[in-house]
C-alpha cells in the first residue's frame, strides 16, 4: 500500500508556484518575501485583519494557481469599451499583469519620467532609493506575495515645481478568454517638491474566468506636493483583488484618494498614509455600491507622527443582494502629534436583509492637544423620505434611487476631476437607477 | 505649568486609601494548582458531587486553552501556579447571624464605609460581604426573604437552593466562554446568589462587597443573579484590596439572567489597587460580566466606574434574545500612572425591536493607556433593532493613550446603528471660561469632569454617585494637560 500525501495548504501552493515563475528573476529582496510569506501563511479569518474577509478561503475554493501566464490577444477595439469617455490622459495599459506597449499611450517626459520599474531599479539610484521603503511586506502575507512576484510596474517620478495637467491612467485589464489569470503589478511614485499630479486607476476584466490581481503602489509626497489619487473598481468579471497603497507625506503635501468599488466578487484594499511631517493634509474619500455576492473590504490606516495636520475621511457603502461590506479606519496620533485634527466617517445603508456590514473604526491616540472623532451608522433609506416624495408624484423605485443617490453624492461631490466626476456621476446614477 | 506639574505631582504622590490590612487568621489551600486543589476547594465547600465534576470539567478545559493575547495591554506573564486559590478568614463556627461574625471583620468593613450591621437601616442597601475566598455576612436576609427574594452568599445557595444554582449556573457564562471565565468556573470559592420571584420589585438595593486581604492569593468569586418574570432588581458591587508589591490576579464571573418583563440594574464601583505610581503591584482585573435577556420586554443594564486595577480588562455585556428586550452600558473608565485599561461592552441583537445604548466615556493621565472595546452585533432576526454607541475620551498629559476598537456588524438592513467616538482635551477656553468666574483651576478641572462623566454618573443609584464622584475628584484632582 502508498500511502500518497496530498499538500492542500494554499500558501505553499501559492509560493512554489511564485517560485516557479521567479526563475533567473529571483533577487535576494523576491526570495526574501517569499520566505515571509512562507512565515506568516496566508492569512485566515482568525487573522484580526482578516476577521470578516475570507479571501485566502475564496482563493483556495477558486484557483489551481497554475504557472504558466495565460497571453492575450486583446486589440485596441476590445479597449474601447472600458475607456472613460472625454477624460484626456496619458494611458498605462496592463493586459493579464504585463505592460502593454501597443495599448498605451503615456511617454516620459522632462518633468515626468515614466520608466519600467524592473529597469529603475537597476538604473536610477532615487527608484532603488524609495523602492520597498514604504510598502512593509513583513507585515501582511499578500504584500509579501505582491513583492516576491510583481512581474510589471513603472516608476514614475515627477519633477519638483511641475503641476502635471493631464492626469496618468492605468487600466488593468485581466482577459480571462484562455483561462485563469493571476497578475501581480508593482507600482512607485515619487512627487516632487511643489509639484502636482493625479493617477487613475482602473480595474476591468474580458472573458468570464476567475482572475486575481495583486497591487502594491507605494510613494513619497515630498514637501509642499499634492497627490490625487482616483481607483475605479468596476469590473463585471470574477475580480479577486488584493491591493495596498501606501504614501509616505511631507511637510505641507497634500493627498486625496478616491475608492469607488461597485462591483467583483471579493476585493480588499488597504489604504496607508503616513503623515510624518507639519501642515499636512489627507482627504479619503470611499463609495462601495456593492451587489450580487460582492465582497468589498476597505482598510485604511492614517498615521499621524507629526504636529499640526489634517485627515478627514468619509467612507459611504450601500449594500444589495447578498453582499458584504467590510470598513476598518485606523487613525494613530503618536505622541509627537499634536494639535492633530483628525476626522473620520463611515455611513452604510442595507437594503436587503442578506447583505452585511462589518465595520471597525478605531482609533488610537497617544498625544492630548488634539481633536479626533469617528462616527459610523448603518440603516435603511427613511421610508418618511420616500413617502415624501411619492406625495409629490415619484413613483417609489424613483424615490428610493434618489435617496440613494443623495446618499452616495456626499463622495461624488468631492471629486474634482470634471470629467472624472461626470464619468463616476454617470456610473452611479445609472447603477442606482438599474440595480436598486 | 510649573503648577500643574505641582499639582500632577500631588495626585500622584497620593495614597491610594484602601491600603491597609486586617490582621486575621486565615486557613488557605497551598499554593498551585491542580485537580486536587480543586477537590480541596469543593470539599471545604462541602459541594454536592455535580459540581465538582463541574468544576474538575472547568479545569479540564482550561488546561487546553490559551490565555488571550487580544487584549490592548502588556503584563509579564502570569504563573498560576504561583496563586493561592482559596484562603478563608478563620471562623470558629458558621456564623448564625451578625452576633457571630468576627469583630474584626465587622471592623474592616466599616472602616470601608460598609456597615454590615443592620442598624444603620438609613442606607436602605443589603450586602453580601466577600473577604477573599468567602462570603463573611449576608445582611437583612430575613427581611428580603419575606418577598420571597433569595439573596445569599454562592456557597449557601448551593446547598439551600441546588436545583436554581444547577439550572442557571453557567447559563450565561459557558465554561469554555474565555480563558478566565474557565479558570474561575475551576476555582471559583464563593460570591453571591441573587432571585427575585415572579413580580417581585426589590425594595433595597442589593449589594456585594469583595475586599481581598490575604498576599499571594487571587479572588475568582461568581455572582449569579436571576431575576423571574416582572421582577426588578438594582445590584451594587465594590471592591478594595490592599497595597502590595506583588500583583494579584482577580477573575470574577458575573452571571445575570432576566425572565420575561424583568428588569436588572447592575452597578460597580471598581477600586482595587492600582499600583504604585511606578507601575508596581496592583490588581489584575480579569472579569467576564454577562447579562441575558431571555424573555421578552426584559431589560439589562450595566453601569460602572473604573478607577482602580493595575489592568483592566472586562466586557460587561447583553445578549438581547428576547423580543423588545433593552440592553444599557454607562461607563467611566480612569487610568492613571502606569494602569491600563481595556474596557468595554457587547450588545449581541438577536430578538426583534431590540434596542441597546452604550455610552462611555475614558479618561487617561500620567503614563496610562485606556482602551474601550465593543461590540455591536445585529444578528439576521433581528428586525427594527436599534443601537446607539458614543465613546469619548479624554486626555490629560502627553504620556497616556486613549484607544478606541469599536466592532459593529450588521446582519439585518432594518437594524439602525449610530455610533460615534472623539478624543479630546480640556480645553483651555473651557478653563479659562471657568478662571474668569473666579473659579480656580483645580475646581474647574474638576467641574469640567464632572460634567463630561455626568452621563453615566446619573444612571448610578445615589449612594454609589457620591462615593464614584469622590473617586472621581480623587483621581484627576488638578491633572490639567
Amino acid at each position: 500500500m502508498s500511502i500518497t500525501t496530498t499538500d492542500k495548504n494554499i500558501t505553499t501552493q501559492v509560493a512554489s508556484s511564485i517560485e516557479q515563475r521567479l526563475k533567473a528573476d529571483a533577487t535576494p529582496q523576491r526570495l526574501q518575501a517569499l520566505q515571509t510569506l512562507n512565515t506568516l501563511q496566508l492569512p485566515t479569518t482568525k487573522n484580526e485583519e482578516y476577521k470578516h474577509t475570507p479571501l485566502t478561503r475564496l482563493l483556495e475554493k477558486n484557483f489551481t494557481f497554475a504557472n504558466e501566464i495565460s497571453e492575450s490577444t486583446l486589440r485596441a477595439e476590445d479597449l474601447n469599451s472600458l475607456l472613460i469617455d472625454g477624460l484626456e490622459a496619458d494611458r498605462i495599459v496592463f493586459v493579464n499583469g504585463k505592460f502593454n506597449e501597443s495599448l498605451s499611450s503615456a511617454k516620459s517626459s522632462t518633468s515626468l519620467k515614466i520608466v519600467p520599474l524592473k529597469e529603475a531599479i537597476v538604473s536610477s539610484d532615487l527608484a532603488r532609493q524609495h523602492f520597498g521603503a514604504y510598502a512593509n511586506f513583513k507585515e501582511d502575507a499578500f504584500t509579501a506575495w505582491n513583492t516576491a512576484e510583481w512581474l510589471d510596474g513603472f516608476f514614475i517620478h515627477v519633477d519638483d515645481n511641475v503641476v502635471i495637467d493631464k492626469p496618468v491612467i492605468f487600466y488593468h485589464i485581466n482577459d480571462t478568454q484562455a483561462g485563469e489569470v493571476r497578475s501581480s503589478i508593482r507600482n512607485l511614485i515619487v512627487v516632487g517638491k511643489n509639484s502636482e499630479v493625479t493617477f487613475i486607476e482602473k480595474f476591468d476584466s474580458i472573458g468570464s474566468g476567475n482572475h486575481l490581481s495583486t497591487l502594491v503602489t507605494e510613494g513619497v509626497v515630498h514637501e509642499n506636493a499634492g497627490l490625487n489619487y482616483y481607483t475605479i473598481q468596476n469590473d463585471k468579471g470574477n475580480r479577486y483583488q488584493y491591493g495596498l497603497m501606501e504614501f509616505y507625506q511631507k511637510n505641507s503635501s497634500r493627498v486625496n484618494t478616491y475608492t469607488f468599488t461597485l462591483d467583483g466578487k471579493a476585493v480588499r484594499n488597504n489604504l496607508h498614509l503616513k503623515l510624518d511631517g507639519e501642515g499636512i493634509e489627507s482627504h479619503m474619500y470611499g463609495l462601495y455600491l456593492l451587489g450580487g455576492d460582492t465582497l468589498a473590504d476597505n482598510h485604511t490606516v492614517v498615521d499621524h507622527k507629526k504636529p499640526n495636520s489634517f485627515s478627514n475621511e468619509l467612507y459611504k457603502g450601500i449594500m444589495d443582494g447578498n453582499s458584504k461590506g467590510v470598513f476598518n479606519g485606523k487613525i494613530y496620533v503618536r505622541p509627537d502629534a499634536q494639535k492633530t485634527n483628525a476626522f473620520q466617517a463611515n455611513r452604510n445603508v442595507l437594503l436587503t436583509d442578506k447583505a452585511t456590514v462589518n465595520t471597525k473604526p478605531q482609533l488610537e491616540i497617544w498625544a492630548d492637544d488634539v481633536k479626533c472623532s469617528h462616527g459610523c451608522t448603518s440603516g435603511q433609506i427613511d421610508e418618511e423620505a420616500i413617502f415624501y416624495l411619492q406625495a409629490r408624484g415619484i413613483s417609489k423605485e424613483t424615490a428610493r434611487a434618489m435617496m440613494l443617490y443623495a446618499f452616495a453624492g456626499e463622495v461624488l461631490d468631492n471629486i474634482k476631476h470634471p470629467a472624472l466626476h461626470a464619468y463616476i456621476d454617470k456610473l452611479v446614477s445609472e447603477r442606482l437607477h438599474k440595480n436598486f | 505649568m510649573s503648577k500643574d506639574n505641582q499639582v500632577l505631582e500631588e495626585l500622584t504622590s497620593k495614597e491610594y486609601e484602601h491600603g491597609w490590612t486586617t490582621n486575621i487568621e486565615t486557613e488557605s489551600a497551598p499554593k498551585g494548582l491542580n485537580e486536587d486543589i480543586i477537590r480541596f476547594i469543593s470539599s471545604k465547600k462541602n459541594e454536592p458531587s455535580w459540581l465538582l465534576e463541574w468544576r474538575l470539567n472547568a479545569y479540564r478545559q482550561w488546561t487546553k486553552m490559551k490565555e488571550p493575547r487580544w487584549p490592548n495591554v502588556t503584563y509579564p506573564p502570569i504563573n498560576y501556579q504561583d496563586v493561592i486559590y482559596y484562603s478563608a478568614p478563620k471562623q470558629k463556627v458558621t456564623p448564625k447571624g451578625l452576633d457571630d461574625v468576627d469583630p474584626e471583620l465587622i471592623k474592616t468593613f466599616e472602616k470601608l464605609g460598609i456597615s454590615l450591621t443592620e442598624q444603620k437601616r438609613l442606607t436602605g442597601v443589603a450586602v453580601d460581604a466577600v473577604i477573599d475566598s468567602v462570603s463573611v455576612a449576608t445582611t437583612f436576609k430575613e427581611t428580603l426573604a419575606e418577598l420571597g427574594i433569595i439573596f445569599c452568599s454562592f456557597g449557601e445557595a448551593v446547598q439551600k437552593h441546588p436545583d436554581l444554582i444547577k439550572k442557571y449556573m453557567g447559563s450565561v457564562v459557558p465554561v469554555t466562554d474565555n480563558y478566565f471565565a474557565a479558570l474561575n468556573s475551576a476555582v471559583f470559592t464563593d460570591g453571591s446568589f441573587c432571585y427575585i420571584p415572579k413580580g417581585v420589585r426589590c425594595p433595597m438595593e442589593l449589594s456585594t462587597y469583595f475586599r481581598i486581604n490575604a498576599a499571594n492569593t487571587g479572588q475568582f468569586e461568581r455572582t449569579l443573579i436571576v431575576a423571574d418574570e416582572g421582577s426588578y432588581v438594582s445590584y451594587l458591587e465594590g471592591c478594595t484590596a490592599p497595597m502590595r508589591d506583588e500583583n494579584q490576579l482577580h477573575a470574577a464571573v458575573v452571571e445575570i439572567y432576566a425572565m420575561k418583563d424583568a428588569q436588572v440594574k447592575y452597578s460597580t464601583v471598581q477600586n482595587w489597587y492600582p499600583g504604585d505610581k511606578d507601575g508596581k503591584g496592583g490588581i489584575y482585573n480579569f472579569v467576564t460580566k454577562r447579562g441575558l435577556c431571555a424573555g421578552d420586554g426584559s431589560k439589562i443594564s450595566w453601569t460602572q466606574v473604573e478607577t482602580g486595577s493595575a489592568i483592566t480588562w472586562k466586557y460587561p455585556s447583553c445578549i438581547l434574545k428576547g423580543d423588545n428586550s433593552v440592553g444599557e452600558f454607562y461607563s467611566v473608565a480612569v487610568t492613571n500612572n502606569h494602569q491600563q485599561a481595556d474596557t468595554g461592552t457587547k450588545m449581541i441583537h438577536i430578538g426583534k425591536n431590540t434596542k441597546s445604548r452604550i455610552v462611555s466615556k475614558g479618561i487617561s493621565a500620567g503614563y496610562s493607556q485606556n482602551s474601550y472595546r465593543g461590540q455591536v452585533h445585529i444578528m439576521k432576526r433581528a428586525e427594527n433593532a436599534r443601537n446607539f454607541s458614543q465613546c469619548d475620551s479624554l486626555l490629560m498629559g502627553d504620556k497616556c493613550g486613549a484607544h478606541t476598537f469599536p466592532y459593529i456588524d450588521v446582519e439585518n438592513n432594518s437594524a439602525r446603528i449610530e455610533h460615534e467616538a472623539t478624543t479630546s482635551k480640556i480645553g483651555e477656553d473651557q478653563i479659562f471660561y471657568c478662571l474668569q468666574r473666579g473659579i480656580d483651576e483645580e475646581s474647574a478641572v474638576a467641574l469640567i469632569v464632572n460634567g463630561y462623566a455626568k452621563e453615566v454618573l446619573n444612571q448610578l443609584p445615589m449612594e454609589f454617585a457620591v462615593e464614584a464622584q469622590k473617586l472621581l475628584a480623587l483621581t484627576l484632582e488638578g491633572s490639567v494637560g
